[in-house]
């Protein structure tokens, strides 16, 4: 998927409007007025016949300061205790891996990151909450992200950064680019406090 | 100085134009007009690019002052648009004098309402599009709905403009529908021919819940394979997601750009406007068709939003 995206964006087709990427999928939106589905097909077979040769640029490492629990992750407990393990137990889990970037979607920088242990792995909310607050740190299922913006989100929260994973002045825009690799780094509410006010 | 005073802003007024296309893979989704056919026509009543930034109002308009003389066209739901108190046509250009005051009042048919204005609304394009992105409180005017007080700015108006009128035939052909055509989603296999029967053969009600990121459906629950399990993938406007309550959502301009519950159909593009149109409590079915028909319904739909008849003579 990453390589056919790449391949798309570094050798645009001009009818193709939009890319969502996904895990394991493409979607591409064309203009269907300029040309029909078996057209793109076509016009896509060289590009995949290219994959083996896509360059990938080099993953960044990008760090993740979090504040855990409390107000902030107002699921933690929760989620240890679905696990029978200790909050603090819980947060050490989250944040020893590396994830990996798999894709941005569903919002403005949200990045869904893959490598959760799967001792963290637990069940989206029964009703989602219909605000979530910026800067979030949630678990759905085996996958957790960073909420960038106040949206609604049925993922249950354990922390939250004073990061900003989407900025509109700078370039890139967002945090994380697909492939990076991040790691969470836990703070004090005392730091959190003074890195938001930075 | 100003072009117009936001007197009262209405339910919800967003500055929006056709919107902003090409960053799926940043998350960021397309957003834009709810009906862009209101706004393309509207755009071009006034002399402007069919893709200028306009005012869409939703269900209750709003009241503005013109700090200075304006060519103006309302179009889309008719929610009883008068100038200083007097009934102002619709789908029309019209000259608005310096000092004027233009007022929608509640929508009597529809959901949306445009205000276009020569020159269209200045703002400062966020990723190449005017469209206000709610959610993310990005473009737009600073990022949200406006508010009283607020103050807008005109590009440059056309030299070129003379008055238009649409056509009501024209007028007449593009009537939002109440029976909404869909093509198959992608996993349209997933649903048992008794759910797709429930699907195409019953009415649904249009929730209060819904919004321009989706508009959400009550009626009879579509059962959905429950040995299924669905990877996040990529969404495009107008799919219908089926969660697990069996009660479907349209994914709608302001649409998540992936995600994780299996899609039955998918709203033909010729038949967006019409969802955009939708208010809550109105009542919508489905029609199933083939992909082939979706495409020549939209051909035949730009044949005539381009054609000469497009103005009455």
């Amino acid at each position: 998927m990453l390589k056919l995206l790449r391949l798309l964006q570094s050798k645009p087709i001009d009818e193709i409007r939009n890319l969502h990427p996904a895990y394991c999928s493409l979607l591409i939106k064309f203009d269907p007025l300029r040309l029909d589905h078996s057209e793109l097909q076509s016009r896509l077979v060289p590009y995949l016949a290219r994959l083996e040769h896509a360059p990938l640029p080099k993953p960044r490492q990008i760090e993740i300061p979090v504040c855990y629990g409390g107000e902030f992750g107002p699921d933690l407990d929760d989620v240890a205790a679905m696990h029978g393990i200790a909050p603090t137990q819980a947060i050490l889990l989250h944040s020893s891996p590396i994830y990996i970037v798999c894709f941005l979607g569903f919002a403005p920088g949200f990045a869904y990151l893959g490598g959760l242990p799967k001792a963290l792995a637990s069940p989206r909310l029964e009703t989602p909450r219909a605000k979530v607050p910026q800067g979030s740190v949630g678990i759905g299922g085996n996958q957790t992200a960073v909420y960038p913006f106040a949206t609604p989100g049925g993922w249950r929260l354990i922390g939250r950064t004073p990061m900003a994973m989407f900025r509109r002045n700078q370039r890139p825009m967002n945090l994380l680019q697909i492939g990076d690799r991040v790691r969470f780094r836990p703070i004090s509410e005392e730091e959190f406090a003074e890195s938001s006010s930075r | 100085m100003s072009a117009i005073l936001v007197q009262k802003p209405g339910l919800f007024t967003t500055i929006q134009d056709l919107g902003r296309e090409g960053f799926g893979p940043m998350g960021v989704s397309a957003s834009g007009a709810a009906d862009p056919i209101s706004l393309r026509i509207g755009n071009r009543l006034v002399g402007n690019p069919a893709g200028a930034a306009a005012l869409e109002m939703t269900l209750v308009g709003g009241v503005f002052t013109f700090e200075r003389a304006a060519v103006i066209a309302v179009t889309g739901a008719d929610f009883s648009p008068s100038v200083d108190g007097i009934p102002l046509p619709m789908w029309t250009s019209i000259k608005i004098q310096e000092k004027q005051t233009v007022a929608l009042g509640a929508s009597r048919s529809g959901a949306r309402a445009y205000l276009c204005i020569q020159g269209g609304i200045a703002v400062e394009p966020f990723l190449g599009s005017a469209s206000t992105h709610v959610l993310s409180g990005l473009g737009g005017f600073e990022g949200r709905a406006l508010r009283n007080g607020d103050r807008l700015d005109l590009g440059a108006p056309n030299p070129l403009f003379r008055k238009e009128t649409l056509s009501p035939k024209v007028l007449e052909s593009l009537q939002p529908r109440k029976l909404i055509r869909v093509t198959n989603g992608t996993q349209s296999d997933w649903f048992a021919n008794s759910s797709w029967n429930i699907f195409c053969e019953s009415t649904f009600r249009i929730t209060e819940q819904s919004n321009r990121m989706g508009t959400r459906l009550e009626g009879p629950p579509i059962p959905v394979d429950p040995s299924r399990e669905m990877i996040t993938e990529g969404v495009s406007l107008g799919a219908i997601q089926v969660p697990p309550s069996g009660q479907p959502i349209i994914l709608f301009v302001e649409q998540q750009t992936t995600g994780g519950y299996p899609k039955i159909a998918n709203v033909i593009s010729a038949d967006m406007h019409s969802v955009g149109q939708l208010r809550p409590r109105d009542e919508i079915r489905f029609e199933r068709i083939e992909m082939n028909e979706a495409l020549s319904l939209l051909i035949r739909q730009e044949a005539l939003l381009g054609s000469k008849e497009l103005f009455q003579e």
